[in-house]
């Protein structure tokens, strides 16, 4: 095969597999913009004939998709802060501060990664329902606050910082806190965005907790809210397809801007082993 | 003695929360797996009653458990290996130097993997569908007849390997693309002037530097995939004749739809030690290969 033969093939494969992976998410999008019925025709129709804001304007009227949107946005938003108030400074102390029983507390950590979060649900669940945290948003946002793998993720990092500029703050005086707080976190910089993006889209992309937790559903997150509309509205393709659009489009989104920060925390992810 | 101190100040807000939060409830688990916890329960702690290993045996008696974790067994075992090489091929593919656009073809493969599981799932219904879905139209082309993906018990298990493959495998593509990427050149020089053609180039070069890689990547990739639960909840509702309900599905019904707490987190801890087992065999594997 000559060179040229070659890199047609590879780059005809590439934008095929492209295609195949961007495709259903074009479609959506398009799908979303049909009127109501007209993408249940054989075959299937790829563009709308008159694109209409129709289904999003009853999305937002007569179901819960709006409501769904503005619950969604806050708890990730509230977990991602919280991600970061609990893992941050334990990420850091791990690699960078000596105390007694340090590293075989770590190891146990990683040791507990092993453990899926399904075995911890339902005792999870009657220990909310005891303090009166189910049906909260803080009974979805409590449990996974404190994170075996952001704790991991910013230790990682932190192992980097150079011990002597610590040591350089610390003549001059500067407390444990301070030196913290001025120091060590302007230069993990680049981590925070990494365990922030990582816990904003776990957290909105959750399913299983939020459907256990959160039995009200004024309180349903979009892809709560959606899977409910889903059961519901079997035939509505249109409209179903506006709910997928507007649950999808800001996670998507936000993984363009971040990617490189997002690749970064899963490459130092996989290599925990 | 300041800084051990401050270590301690600062690893014991997030140790309390995971205390509370995960390891107590991963203990109650166990616990609460040895009694009969249900709704009786739930309204009066009093009706509690201590079963020893009760829930374990009757699971064991239960034939919708045996066919929830042939279920489960199926979609890890095809579509594991499946997805492994489809993030594999891919990862080769953009590994190529001839790749014009890297990034961009990068980040549309990617994609699929940051979007929420819901609603792509709602997408592949339609993709899916019998009369009107976009597959059956392509099968259609080709001359195959329409196959009645999420009604039919033998199709639908596939279909949804099918769409899990499509959603996962940029994540494996990432890890591999990085691997490949840190293979030092000079071995594929070497084995250019011993005159290797391409493909020998990848069974003797790239696949056994690729090897710890491939083991850790598939150890993940098992522990996801046993776990499955929200594409057949949103796609099948686990049906049909309950061809696609999986261990993590029957224990969600188990636990809130019957409120049989207690049986609910034995089938929580069968998952986690089939988890475990599998696991362990395979960290084994990983480490008697990184032993040179």
């Amino acid at each position: 095969m000559t060179l040229r033969s070659r890199a047609v093939l590879v780059n005809a494969s590439l934008l095929a597999a492209a295609v195949v992976a961007l495709g259903p998410l074009v479609w959506m999008v398009s799908v979303s913009f049909m009127a109501p019925g007209e993408a249940s025709s054989s075959p299937p129709p790829l563009l709308p004939r008159a694109p209409t804001l129709e289904n999003y304007r009853q999305l937002l009227a007569q179901t819960r998709m709006g409501r769904g949107f503005l619950n969604s946005l806050l708890l990730a938003t509230a977990a991602t802060l919280l991600a970061l108030v609990f893992n941050v400074s334990a990420g850091y102390a791990f690699a960078k501060l000596r105390f007694a029983g340090r590293e075989r507390l770590f190891r146990l950590l990683l040791g507990a990664l092993l453990i899926p979060a399904q075995v911890a649900m339902i005792p999870l669940f009657l220990l909310l329902k005891s303090m009166g945290l189910v049906n909260t948003y803080l009974g979805v946002l409590l449990p996974p606050a404190a994170n075996i793998f952001g704790i991991f993720l910013v230790r990682q990092y932190a192992l980097s910082i150079p011990d002597e500029l610590l040591e350089a703050a610390r003549i001059d005086g500067a407390g444990e806190v301070r030196l913290f707080w001025s120091i060590v976190l302007p230069v993990l910089g680049p981590i925070l965005v990494t365990l922030a993006i990582f816990t904003f889209l776990g957290s909105w992309n959750d399913f299983l907790w939020p459907l256990i937790v959160l039995t009200d559903d004024s309180r349903h997150t979009l892809p709560v809210a959606l899977a409910a509309l889903t059961r519901e509205h079997v035939q509505d393709s249109e409209l179903m397809m506006a709910g997928g659009v507007i649950t999808v489009l800001p996670v998507l989104a936000l993984f363009v801007v971040l990617q490189r920060y997002y690749i970064q925390g899963l490459l130092a992810g996989s290599i925990k082993g | 003695m300041k800084a051990a101190r401050a270590g301690w100040l600062f690893v014991t807000p997030a140790l309390m929360m995971l205390a509370v939060f995960f390891f107590l409830p991963v203990l109650a688990a166990l616990g609460l797996s040895l009694t009969d916890f249900d709704i009786y329960a739930l309204a009066r702690l009093d009706n509690l009653r201590f079963v020893g290993g009760g829930n374990y045996l009757h699971l064991l008696q239960t034939p919708l458990f045996w066919k929830a974790l042939g279920n489960t067994l199926f979609f890890v075992i095809a579509g594991v290996p499946l997805s492994i090489a489809v993030s594999l091929a891919a990862a080769l593919l953009l590994h190529s130097a001839v790749v014009r656009g890297k990034t961009i073809f990068r980040t549309a493969l990617f994609a699929p993997v940051v979007t929420t599981l819901v609603a792509v799932a709602v997408i592949w219904n339609y993709l899916l569908h019998t009369r009107y879905g976009l597959i059956n139209a392509v099968l259609g082309w080709v001359g195959i007849d329409p196959i009645d993906w999420l009604g039919d018990p033998d199709w639908a298990m596939p279909a949804i390997i099918l769409f899990a493959v499509w959603k996962n495998f940029g994540f494996n593509m990432v890890i591999f693309l990085a691997a490949l990427q840190s293979i030092p050149e000079e071995l594929y020089e070497a084995s250019r002037i011993e005159g290797a053609t391409a493909p020998q180039q990848l069974r003797f070069v790239t696949l056994p530097a690729l090897a710890p890689t491939l083991v850790l990547v598939s150890t993940l990739t098992m522990a996801g995939y046993f776990q499955l639960f929200a594409e057949p909840y949103v796609m099948t509702q686990g049906g049909p004749l309950q061809s696609t309900t999986s261990v993590l599905y029957f224990m969600y019904d188990e636990g809130f739809k019957w409120w049989n707490l207690g049986s609910a987190s034995a089938v929580a801890f069968l998952l986690f030690l089939l988890i475990l087992a599998v696991t362990m065999v395979q960290l084994f594997a990983l480490r008697r290969w990184s032993e040179p």
